[in-house]
């Protein structure tokens, strides 16, 4: 079954809230990684850097400001308002997308952590490819079409953290002990990515992307040479620590910048972004 | 009406690159023309590219300030997907008049891709950066005539 209009969604209930639960995820997890990667313009390790990194994570609100359109055709609400109005306990992203960037504050002092960068977003921007490969097929037409237009710009991001990623683990020393560590604390609550959440199998079952098993297969698969190119050990199974986000389960780090992001917008609504 | 419509929008520039129109960036998808309303099809370059509005906003102007236009609809659309590769040759040329190398028309998942200068056309060139002031474009030095040129970015659906 192909689904090519938003209006057909009305005959189908149970289609409809898997479809609004998945694009919720793929929208909360690409608009909180992108915000993590605002705060590091001006930050990072040079000038080039802060250049490509700040495309990026402007490709990637593109992405949620996207999916976010999704969900307002559909009739969820406006797409500003999804975006900045929910609460945190009303957002879909994993947990590891929230998380701060390092210690301190990007005004006061940064000691951010070039290395989880690094490791958060290769590991991020290699799974978000396995799932956007997945919704080429999606059986709900306009999040198909979508995903081939994201394709061509993942493209780009992907190949720059795996650069990244690959040079500092083999530059040796200090850089590789600091990657090895982030490594670790990534690792720590990767599953949250590849989670589909509570409604999960009916979103298998609609046709609307691959199950969780399938996605992280693939993950490894990819990333299994990588690790082996550069003498690293790849765990077979990831835990979710701190909890699962596609439940609502966040941190104290998400409120945080739900707080500062719409600031601007709670004070001014007509305010565009 | 539909040939005065699309002579209308080859007045709107792309707002970052002023020579370039975005009937030659290849944009326009669809023009129809009904009972007094043109209805407008765009393809956006890429997805988080801030000139969206902007184009928007013109295209509503310029069409409006049409006879016989009583209302203008534009929409944006994913499908099909905007590539590189429809960028029209006219639109080639301007782009290399505003100093921005158009993309390589050869691209595959294996073939690096070759930037000819677009001051000396010198094929000497480097690239400095994938990522560059704007999503679509990259940034390079050409070592022939020493100017660093940025080049828009080749995006195709074999990615």
């Amino acid at each position: 079954m192909i689904v090519t209009k938003p209006e057909e969604l009305h005959q189908l209930p149970e289609y409809k809230a898997a479809l609004v639960e998945l694009l919720f995820q793929l929208a909360d997890d690409d608009f909180i990684v992108a915000y993590r990667g605002s705060e590091w313009l001006g930050l990072a390790p040079h000038i080039e850097e802060d250049v490509a990194f700040s495309s990026i994570t402007q490709d990637t609100m593109g992405h949620a400001a996207m999916y976010y359109q999704l969900l307002e055709d559909i009739g969820i609400g406006r797409a500003d308002d999804l975006a900045h109005r929910r609460t945190a306990a009303e957002r879909r992203n994993a947990i590891l997308l929230e998380e701060v960037n390092g210690l301190g504050h990007y005004l006061h002092e940064p000691q951010y952590d070039w290395a989880f960068a690094v490791v958060r977003n290769y590991f991020y921007a290699q799974a978000k490819k396995v799932r956007i490969d997945s919704l080429k097929n999606c059986s709900y037409e306009p999040l198909s079409q979508v995903a081939v237009k994201v394709n061509m710009e993942l493209y780009y991001h992907l190949m720059h953290w795996k650069t990244w990623f690959v040079q500092l683990v083999n530059a040796g020393g200090e850089a590789r002990e600091r990657m090895k560590k982030a490594i670790e604390k990534v690792f720590d609550d990767f599953a949250g990515v590849f989670s589909l959440g509570e409604k999960g199998e009916k979103m298998v079952e609609c046709g609307l992307i691959d199950s969780e098993e399938v996605l992280k297969a693939r993950w490894l698969q990819i990333t299994k040479p990588v690790f082996e190119q550069t003498n690293l050990e790849l765990p077979s199974e990831f835990p979710m620590k701190r909890g699962n986000g596609r439940n609502g389960e966040h941190t104290p780090d998400l409120v945080e910048a739900l707080a500062i992001l719409s600031e601007v917008y709670r004070l001014d609504p007509l305010a565009i972004w | 009406m539909k040939e005065q419509l699309v002579a209308a929008l080859e007045a709107v520039k792309d707002p970052e690159i002023d020579s370039v129109s975005i009937v030659e960036l290849g944009m326009v998808e669809a023009v129809q023309f009904d009972s007094g309303e043109a209805i407008v099809k765009l393809l956006p370059t890429f997805i988080g590219c801030p000139a969206l509005d902007i184009i928007r906003q013109r295209v509503e102007q310029v069409l409006a300030s049409l006879e016989g236009v009583e209302r203008v609809t534009v929409e944006f659309i994913h499908h099909p997907p905007w590539t590189s590769e429809r960028i029209t040759e006219q639109g080639r040329e301007k782009l290399k008049e505003f100093g921005i190398a158009p993309p390589p028309k050869q691209t595959g998942p294996s073939g690096e891709w070759q930037v000819e200068c677009p001051y000396c056309h010198s094929p000497y060139t480097m690239m400095e950066n994938i990522f560059g002031p704007t999503a679509c474009r990259s940034i390079f030095y050409c070592k022939q005539c020493k100017n660093p040129f940025e080049a828009l970015k080749p995006i195709s659906v074999w990615m």
